[in-house]
């Protein structure tokens, strides 16, 4: 393989791998918040668990999404220098923005949230975790413009061959940001949403197979308790509270990505038109959204595909808003990207020994037809299982059923599979370019690069193979790990996160004589430690 | 002179020494998990002593990365490459110690614990000499060709400078760890760490001390001369505060030291930020790697809000964790109680 393609490989594999983590950490940070809220507001016991205990799954994946989004901003520098030369006056702002404002709040906050149990007063503790949550949302909002930049190049002028920033106000408020931005955060949410319902249902289905929580004659569960710590009835509230929040978090999610997804999809059809008739898959001009396609979608000429079920009106629909209007094809659109942009790469040496090659100008086609479509298959599904789980579970808890149980669970997929096909999605669609063209701009002030001309042309293809290699592998042995600490930690329930609780009713009973505070060694230990 | 790219030299200048002064230590403490600690309690304190902090003192590096991105793409884009290999050391390194940082205790077993003390270790360590290696070669040189592109090969920026630049950093982070272990910690850990920092002052500063004369006689001007020369006489304050078990004072002077040391670096190789070893022409300098006025005056109103106000409230956080740490703060190692023993998918239902 050449150091492009490597490269390449490198950059999707550890920008989809660290999006794992990061719709988590945010969606999740958003619920964890609102829980020790209502704790906070109502002091009730259920709270305080769902807190500890989500808590501690967010913070176990927290971590993860930290160390591998380092990698995101050397990868930059190390293997795309000539991107970084050419895009950095414009693209490094918000990057930079990004670590001042939002990351080092986000960080620093978090470590004060982690250690700060009874450190800090309580409102004060409330505060630091909302302040890295804000911080965490912030970070996405500067990532978010980066990357809209990329898609749709605003606020700059070529001078002296590359882009520079004449407009910090069109560049933080491009269109195309404002809304991915909240489309993003949809899609975090959605997450938390599958991973609290997938999660909840686990444990109320473990409560009534051990026989804890049984049905009563009205059809409502009547909750139990064991004689093991944190399985008492509390421990049912936790679970119900936790399974509805996520299905109602899913399901406004659900809408939310549906909304700001189709206000995206009209200004990509006007922004990246070619990425768009990719995405479907359309050779002719037409007015149809094709439910299921055949054929060759790689092939160079689109005229092997065809749509075997089509649904008329509503690519113009998603398109225009009508359902009239024709969209235009993969065959028109090639010709005038043709005209605009050459057809051929020019004989600069930044393209290496791809100077002068014919530009293919069509994504490749099973990516961008199948990544649009299971992003919004995997996000409709996990929508409409929480809308099945919040109609199942009225009674208090749900079915003995093993395999419903470990659907939801697995469900817990679905809305990271579909946050990973929308990215791969964007991402592969607005190839060939790195900087995709803007198209209310015209001649001599375009600004755009081609993905061929951006990578370093000083590291070679053993460098970039090595690198590939090594994080691929480290990646996962750490993915593993993570997920066996999410499992272990997830059987324990909340006593995992709470030792406390299988510790304070015992101490109660030894010396119930003693009242609070009176010089137990306790008060000296850390709340929270390494 | 160019007013705005002179500004960014000085705050990617203060983003770095920032970076040394915090991650200093908690990289320092990183691998005195293995040289110093006896036991596991006493791991368990010198972790503590950082937890709250070391994600926070991290994003110095982060953001010192990314504003040298905004500021000065050329010179990002040019280093970073050029020192490909070594920063993907310094990243798998980081990467295993931030995980190890969190996880280490997740689990109650001692191989568990083991492992990930030498994630630790050697993350702190290969990630110190990284950085000290990357930035000692921004100062000595690259071989770059006219478009700043490495020429000669994968190794071709190794040289005797990448080791004492890597020795130099993880040096200081050892000694700075002691300072701030003595600070931080009570018992014996505070005083085993005093005895080693007054010991071992003159030997880890040694390679740090030889970087920054090399530069001197390389580049110095007068007022970088007389920083070097001030920043000996720090560090021999550092050595009898420590001696006179003013331990707070010789953290303090631990931090006017690096200040003064790094100032007398980079103000001698200032305009260069990035020499090419082969042909001066194809320097890269304040002026020629810098970002436009507009960028770079919009970064400046940012950062004139946004690094006091992240000093503030990092100032803060340790502040509120601001108590000694020692062996009786450390609670029991949290040992499983699982609620759920029976494993739902691997049983028939």
């Amino acid at each position: 393989m050449e150091a492009l393609e490597i490269a390449r490989w490198q950059f999707g594999i550890t920008t989809v791998y660290h999006f794992m983590m990061v719709p988590l950490t945010i969606g999740l940070g958003l619920v964890v918040a609102v829980m020790q809220t209502l704790w906070h507001r109502t002091g009730k016991a259920e709270y305080l668990r769902m807190t500890k205990f989500w808590g501690k799954l967010f913070l176990i994946n927290f971590i993860m999404g930290v160390a591998t989004g380092i990698v995101q901003e050397f990868q930059f520098g190390m293997a795309w220098s000539e991107y970084s030369r050419f895009v950095g006056d414009v693209f490094g702002a918000p990057l930079a923005l990004e670590s001042l404002l939002a990351f080092f709040v986000e960080s620093t906050f978090l470590g004060l949230w982690i250690f700060g149990w009874k450190q800090l007063k309580p409102a004060i503790h409330l505060a630091c975790l909302w302040v890295a949550v804000v911080g965490s949302v912030f970070s996405a909002y500067f990532i978010i413009v980066a990357n809209s930049w990329m898609q749709h190049p605003v606020g700059a002028e070529i001078i002296d061959g590359r882009p520079v920033m004449t407009d910090a106000w069109a560049v933080f408020t491009n269109n195309t940001a404002l809304v991915a931005f909240p489309h993003t955060l949809m899609g975090a949410l959605a997450v938390a949403g599958g991973f609290l319902l997938g999660i909840a249902w686990y444990h109320l289905w473990r409560r009534r197979t051990d026989g804890i929580d049984a049905i009563g004659v009205d059809g409502r569960v009547v909750p139990g308790e064991a004689g093991i710590p944190g399985r008492d009835r509390t421990d049912h509230k936790v679970w119900i509270r936790s399974l509805r929040i996520g299905a109602v978090v899913a399901m406004i999610s659900f809408a939310g990505t549906a909304l700001t997804g189709d206000l995206q999809g009209k200004l990509m059809f006007e922004q990246q038109p070619m990425k768009m008739a990719a995405a479907e898959a359309a050779c002719h001009d037409g007015t149809g959204f094709s439910v299921l396609s055949i054929g060759n979608l790689g092939s160079k000429n689109c005229d092997d595909i065809k749509a075997l079920i089509e649904v008329p009106g509503i690519l113009s629909f998603l398109a225009n808003g009508d359902f009239t209007t024709e969209v235009r094809g993969v065959n028109g659109l090639l010709d005038q990207y043709k005209t605009d942009y050459g057809t051929h790469l020019p004989d600069n040496p930044i393209y290496g020994e791809r100077a002068g090659q014919e530009i293919e100008y069509v994504p490749v086609m099973e990516v961008t037809y199948w990544g649009f479509r299971m992003m919004i298959g995997f996000g409709g599904l996990a929508a409409l299982a929480a809308l099945i789980a919040l109609w199942v579970t009225r009674k208090g808890t749900v079915p003995a059923s093993r395999w419903l149980m470990r659907l939801a669970v697995f469900g817990i997929l679905a809305p990271f599979g579909a946050n990973a096909a929308g990215w791969i999605f964007t991402e592969m669609g607005r190839q060939p370019f790195v900087v995709a063209p803007n198209p209310d701009l015209n001649g001599i002030d375009q600004v755009f690069m081609f993905t061929a001309a951006a990578v370093s042309p000083g590291v070679s293809a053993g460098e970039l193979l090595t690198s590939l290699i090594v994080l691929t592998a480290v990646y996962a042995v750490l993915l593993v790990v993570e997920v066996k600490l999410l499992v272990k930690y997830i059987r324990g329930g909340v006593v995992s996160a709470m030792p406390e609780l299988a510790h304070t009713p015992a101490d109660e009973n030894e010396d119930p004589t003693k009242g609070p505070g009176t010089g137990k060694p306790a008060d000296d230990v850390l709340a929270f430690a390494y | 002179m160019e007013l705005l790219p002179t500004i960014w030299f000085i705050v990617i200048a203060v983003l770095w020494t920032g970076y040394l002064f915090l991650e200093g230590f908690d990289l320092g403490v990183g691998m005195l998990m293995k040289l110093f600690a006896r036991d596991n309690t006493e791991r368990r304190v010198l972790l503590n002593t950082v937890g709250p902090v070391w994600d926070g003192n991290e994003v110095w590096l982060i953001t010192a990365g990314a504003a040298t991105f905004a500021a000065f793409p050329l010179w990002y884009a040019s280093l970073f490459s050029a020192l490909y290999l070594p920063l993907l050391v310094v990243l798998v390194a980081l990467i295993f110690r931030a995980v190890a940082f969190e996880y280490r205790g997740k689990v109650d077993a001692d191989a568990w614990r083991a492992r990930w003390d030498w994630a630790i270790a050697l993350g702190s360590f290969l990630a110190a000499f990284g950085v000290g290696a990357a930035l000692a070669l921004t100062t000595t040189g690259l071989p770059l060709n006219a478009n700043g592109d490495r020429v000669g090969g994968a190794f071709a920026w190794f040289s005797g400078y990448a080791v004492l630049g890597g020795l130099a950093v993880v040096g200081f982070s050892l000694l700075h760890a002691l300072a701030f272990l003595a600070l931080k910690t009570d018992g014996d850990v505070r005083h085993r760490a005093r005895r080693w920092f007054v010991r071992l002052l003159p030997v880890l500063l040694l390679p740090l001390a030889g970087w920054a004369l090399i530069i001197q006689f390389l580049e110095g001007k007068p007022w970088t001369w007389a920083a070097v020369i001030m920043a000996v006489t720090a560090a021999a304050a550092a050595w009898f505060l420590a001696r006179r078990g003013s331990e707070g004072r010789a953290f303090m002077a631990m931090g006017v030291f690096l200040i003064l040391g790094s100032a007398s670096i980079f103000g001698a190789v200032f305009p260069v930020v990035l020499p090419s070893t082969l042909e001066p022409a194809f320097d890269l300098t304040v002026a020629n790697a810098s970002s436009s006025d507009y960028t770079l005056g919009l970064m400046s109103v940012v950062a004139a809000v946004g690094l006091p106000l992240v000093i503030t409230y990092q100032a803060w956080t340790y502040w509120v964790f601001r108590r000694r740490v020692s062996a009786s703060h450390i609670p029991a190692a949290h040992s499983f109680l699982p609620a759920i023993a029976v494993k739902a998918f691997t049983t028939k239902g």
